[in-house]
């Protein structure tokens, strides 16, 4: 899996309610959410987002609530993955279900300016940042990289019911 | 070597007899709960894996909680949807608007106990360790795996023992001792760890306050806040739970990852600033600051002890003309027990208003929306730039009495001075 974008680069501490408000959580359609993807921190930023961006955070990403409507307004945003030092516990989770990928790369969040291009590459676990600067990703335990390759728990448990 | 609870309660639903920190296993679940906001997600999930029922309808709850009763079209079909699935599955439990906040139902109404493992479509699922269950929060795909399989993969969490020693002083609450705790162990120091809280102060401690203290572990990251089963929880579940259940409690040599001790015989009031749950001061460094709302509930500090506590205070006393109290019992039994007891009327004596129990105000739903500008003095528990409302507002997050004093005086102020 390859993956090639413009960085936005938020920080430490994105918490669920920066990524998605609360009061949007009465919507349901993906795409309804999509438009309010990051606005508690950033309110134009579902119209400047293009496909195939990656979202780049410092400590503990996505901490908060349960929601998956965040990583569900990311992923319908267009945005690729999100690269952060360290992610909460439920977002790491629930990205991973809805097929968004979540990795954590030490040292991501000082070396990346909003803008910069980012080239991830999962196999060899290396991110390239402006083309030139090269980083390791944290590897993946299997069990998240088989629910990426297949694109979140929905697929996966269609074909692995059985091992379930 | 021996085992902590949460690795006993982890074992027994993975059919193994130990299991280890950081290993995955995949348990049986005995209780999957669902707030309105996210049932509806996941049981349309739980579609598209293939299943049209959910696994065990005896095991299935759904609530309307978060924003009850409903403010809108949009929420209102939710609503909807919500009633048509309990009843088409025939749930043995469904809450409507007239019950109140999931992590108050499920103990009051006798559907926790010590052993089990439940599963929350809520992040502050963590509660229900009070009474010696693991309980932890997920989100709708995982939750949709859940409703159509019972199960769900788990990493084993190490587990930090947090041990309190020392009698609460006068005014001081469970809710200092957690915001304390928060300081002691930031934002992320328990990512994907158990809490488990122990030592003198939590044995003397009623549920009420171990409820309030489980409820704060995401705050720390924590999968689950734990506190050992003992005779006030037996207490507590007694005409409650029917079912047989075992009291399961950590080996004296169980492995921690870290033990934290806090002595609480002179802890001051605790304030968490914004915008960090960690960023706790005592209530000394920001008396005066200005309140333009207090709010008192949520399914941190929304029990009769909570409201009790903050009536004595408030009681014959009016709020300041510059400030507004709302205050949300956490369920209808509450809000009952505390009309009886005269609770109620001293807050609207006080120039106060009631609403019934939602979780609207804690999430910026409805129900207590901060303005631009705004100031909050909330017992909730989550003060995030942006939480309750406009991103140009401000949360304090505090106990029952800090809250009920600010309000007299209009400013943050000390509950020990009034």
């Amino acid at each position: 899996m390859s993956i090639k974008g413009k960085a936005w680069n938020f920080g430490d501490d994105v918490n669920t309610d920066f990524i998605l408000p609360g009061r949007y959580l009465e919507l349901t359609d993906p795409k309804k959410l999509a438009e309010h993807a990051m606005e508690g921190v950033d309110p134009s930023f579902a119209k400047k987002v293009e496909k195939g961006d990656v979202i780049i955070g410092g400590r503990n990403f996505g901490l908060g609530s349960s929601r998956e409507h965040a990583p569900t307004a990311l992923k319908y945003s267009g945005v690729e993955a999100v690269v952060a030092e360290s992610f909460a516990r439920i977002f790491y989770r629930n990205a991973f279900n809805v097929g968004l990928a979540a990795l954590e790369c030490p040292g991501i969040s000082g070396r990346v300016n909003t803008g910069d291009t980012i080239e991830i590459h999962l196999a060899e676990g290396i991110i390239s940042v402006r083309g030139e600067l090269r980083l390791k990703i944290t590897p993946l335990p299997e069990f998240m990289l088989i629910l990426l390759n297949e694109g979140g728990l929905v697929p996966y448990l269609r074909g692995h019911l059985k091992e379930w | 070597m021996g085992s902590t609870i949460s690795e006993k309660i982890f074992a027994e639903h993975a059919g193994l007899k130990k299991v280890e920190p950081g290993e995955i296993i995949k348990a049986n679940v005995d209780l999957a709960m669902s707030p309105e906001l996210t049932a509806i997600i996941a049981y349309k999930i739980m579609g598209e894996m293939g299943f049209s029922r959910v696994w065990d309808p005896k095991k299935v709850i759904f609530i309307i909680d978060h924003i009850a009763p409903s403010t809108n079209i949009q929420n209102a079909n939710l609503h909807k949807q919500c009633r048509d699935i309990a009843r088409k599955e025939g749930f043995e439990a469904f809450y409507d608007i007239n019950a109140g906040v999931c992590h108050q139902i499920l103990p009051e109404k006798g559907h926790v106990y010590p052993g089990m493992l439940l599963l929350g479509a809520d992040s502050h699922t963590c509660t229900h360790g009070a009474l010696g269950a693991f309980a932890t929060g997920i989100g709708s795909t995982d939750m949709a795996a859940v409703l159509g399989t019972g199960k769900l993969w788990f990493k084993v969490p190490e587990t930090i023992k947090v041990e309190v020693d020392g009698n609460l002083p006068r005014r001081i609450a469970p809710k200092d001792v957690i915001l304390r705790i928060a300081k002691e162990i930031g934002a992320d120091g328990a990512t994907y760890m158990a809490i488990e809280f122990t030592g003198r102060t939590i044995k003397a401690m009623n549920i009420a306050g171990r409820m309030t203290l489980c409820n704060m572990a995401i705050e720390m990251g924590a999968k689950t806040g734990i506190v050992e089963p003992d005779e006030t929880t037996l207490a507590y579940l007694k005409g409650r739970v029917k079912k047989n259940f075992q009291l399961v409690k950590s080996d004296s040599d169980a492995v921690y990852a870290r033990i934290v001790n806090l002595d609480v015989s002179e802890l001051a009031p605790q304030v968490a600033c914004p915008h960090a749950v960690d960023n706790v001061k005592s209530v000394t460094e920001v008396i005066g600051t200005r309140v333009d709302q207090v709010f008192i509930g949520s399914c941190t500090n929304g029990r009769l002890e909570d409201l009790d506590e903050a009536a004595t205070i408030l009681k014959g006393k009016k709020i300041n003309s510059s400030t507004i109290l709302q205050v949300t019992p956490a369920s209808i039994d509450i809000y009952k027990a505390a009309l009886k007891q005269g609770i109620i009327e001293t807050f609207l004596e006080a120039g106060g208003v009631v609403c019934n129990p939602s979780c609207g105000a804690c999430f910026g739903g409805n129900n207590g929306i901060l303005a631009s500008g705004e100031i909050g003095l909330t017992t909730s528990n989550r003060n995030f730039k942006g939480r309750q409302g406009s991103p140009d507002s401000y949360v304090y997050l505090c106990s029952p009495a800090t809250a009920a004093a600010s309000a007299i005086k209009g400013v943050i102020t000390d509950p020990r001075e009034v």
